[in-house]
């Protein structure tokens, strides 16, 4: 099966100091996906260099068997790639569902309309509501982003990449921040998630996310120190090395 | 939509009451406003701001003018010419200046600009340097003269109410929603498949195509071109106007840019110093309204209201 993310001797370094070091991870498609590692393992340095907003020094990216390496940002999000921010990243002065229109935007070739007005696309405003339904936030539709509180923001984060119907979604650390009781909402928001959506998720704290990874990367320094099964990854000596710090 | 009618119906009535003076003062503001609302696009929607933007006002109408005289075009063809040279300088200026963003957009614009003034003054064979065009004609569109002063009104406020109709949906369409997407968050526009560059850089061409419609109104009002128009205080006054009026919101460059027009005529009439006014009035404005007269005053409003009642 043609892997729906290959990285291949994948390498990054910020004026001498490497901060991705000859990684390779092959992602199947469907698979749930979880990067772990401590602060400055380079795990968001390695999300920037598979959507493009990186370039690698060295190394190759294919995604859904086509070399994207070249490729600039917003081509990569054709191929059906999407992202969420570990920092929330809206559009702080419109609306929840104006949000999301830019989202449904992004992918329609509707975007580079100049003269109809974004409010006669009654077909955009019907899929929004849709989606902010799947993560239960429809009734907040027409609030200003500002006026929603921080677990919500990060639904919306969530929304926003889910209303693009990607094939390749990447989840930068999605729980950080949250209470216990928001992040029990987005869990089972992630957990809803169709599997025709491969899932890569960047986690710091590592038990918060155990139960949603099925294969674990866990990457120090840049380097991938361990890459296998869940089971596999929990036991491996170096994990509790990297992660006890004994 | 009603109030629209009504402020049209205001517009189109006001010659018939005011005096000559007042009908070409008035003239004159739409003119300001069609340019300022151009650069509006920019700077406002867009976040890109720019310090060049006399480059395609004065573009326009030097090229409108030049044909005019010197190749023996008509009217009609010289304001195609001028407005097709603008636009595709724009093309590659826009290109040049998107190398780059915020300040180094903004001197990268000014740039660009001080060359066009430098070759209005110095490119005498042309532009008849510090003397300027003259011996210029307004156009007669279907064979009514427009040399009155009632007459270019209307012109004016026709061309004008057009080109800000054009504007005001191109805000409101998913393109002016993408543009202003580029402007808060361009990381994430990409990441959802918009092209932010080309964004930006049609941007910068329309703003200039509008900027040039501005300037063709411009020449035909003075029937005159001095290189003083292509000068870095054109642009900054502009720029001013903008910001002062409350950039990113339709009225606000309108607003704005008749503000800077009236403190000019008005103020030169009684103050030798009437810069130092317009300073001391955006000096205030910005402490006091740091959005923009129309943003504050609506949020003054906003406040007093419940209060009156």
């Amino acid at each position: 099966m043609t892997p729906a993310l290959s990285i291949d001797n994948l390498s990054k370094s910020f004026g001498g100091l490497p901060a991705t070091r000859n990684v390779s991870i092959d992602i199947l498609p469907g698979e749930r996906r979880l990067i772990i590692g401590p602060n400055g393992a380079g795990k968001t340095t390695l999300f920037n260099l598979i959507t493009g907003d990186l370039e690698a020094d060295a190394g190759r990216i294919r995604l859904f068997g086509s070399d994207v390496t070249a490729l600039p940002t917003h081509r990569r999000a054709h191929l059906g790639l999407a992202r969420t921010y570990q920092i929330i990243t809206l559009f702080n002065r419109d609306s929840i569902a104006h949000n999301l229109a830019l989202g449904l935007l992004g992918l329609s070739p509707r975007r580079h309309q100049m003269f109809t007005p974004l409010a006669r696309h009654a077909d955009l405003r019907a899929q929004t509501l849709a989606t902010l339904e799947r993560v239960g936030l429809a009734h907040l539709a027409d609030r200003p982003v500002t006026a929603i509180s921080y677990g919500e923001k990060r639904r919306v984060e969530i929304a926003l990449a889910l209303a693009q119907r990607p094939k390749l979604l990447l989840l930068d650390e999605p729980l950080a921040g949250l209470s216990l009781e928001e992040r029990a909402a987005v869990q089972s928001l992630i957990a809803a998630i169709p599997r025709e959506t491969t899932i890569v998720m960047i986690e710091h704290d590592m038990d918060v996310a155990l139960e949603f990874a099925e294969r674990i990367t866990l990457l120090h320094y840049g380097e991938v120190l361990a890459d296998g099964s869940r089971a596999e990854v929990v036991a491996n000596p170096r994990t509790r090395e990297v992660y006890l710090g004994h | 939509m009603i109030r629209i009618a009504v402020l049209l119906l205001a517009l189109a009535l006001f010659p018939l009451v005011a005096g000559e003076y007042y009908i070409n003062l008035a003239s004159q503001i739409m003119i300001a406003a069609l340019f300022a609302a151009s650069l509006n696009l920019l700077v406002g929607y867009g976040g890109m701001t720019s310090l060049g933007h006399a480059t395609y006002l004065g573009l326009s109408a030097y090229v409108s003018a030049w044909t005019f005289l010197k190749l023996g075009v008509g009217h009609a063809s010289a304001a195609a010419i001028a407005l097709f040279a603008t636009t595709a300088t724009a093309c590659v200026f826009g290109w040049l200046a998107l190398r780059a963003s915020g300040l180094s957009f903004l001197m990268i614009t000014l740039a660009l600009s001080q060359v066009l003034w430098g070759l209005g003054y110095r490119w005498v064979n042309v532009t008849n340097g510090d003397n300027g065009l003259s011996g210029l004609t307004r156009p007669a569109p279907f064979g009514i003269n427009l040399d009155d002063s009632s007459a270019y009104y209307y012109f004016a406020l026709s061309v004008v109410s057009a080109a800000l109709w054009v504007v005001a949906r191109f805000v409101d369409s998913p393109f002016g929603a993408s543009l202003r997407g580029t402007r808060d968050q361009p990381r994430r526009m990409s990441a959802l498949g918009f092209d932010v560059w080309r964004i930006r850089w049609l941007t910068f061409v329309f703003s200039a195509f509008l900027a040039a419609v501005a300037g063709l109104l411009y020449v035909y009002y003075h029937k005159y071109m001095h290189p003083s128009a292509l000068a870095i205080s054109s642009s900054a006054e502009v720029l001013l106007g903008v910001i002062a009026g409350g950039s990113g919101t339709l009225v606000g460059p309108v607003i704005g840019a008749a503000l800077v027009l009236l403190l000019k005529n008005y103020a030169s009439a009684y103050i030798e110093r009437w810069n130092t006014l317009m300073g001391v009035v955006f000096v205030l404005i910005v402490m006091f309204m740091p959005d923009g007269l129309v943003p504050g005053i609506r949020r003054l409003w906003a406040k007093l209201r419940p209060e009156l009642k």
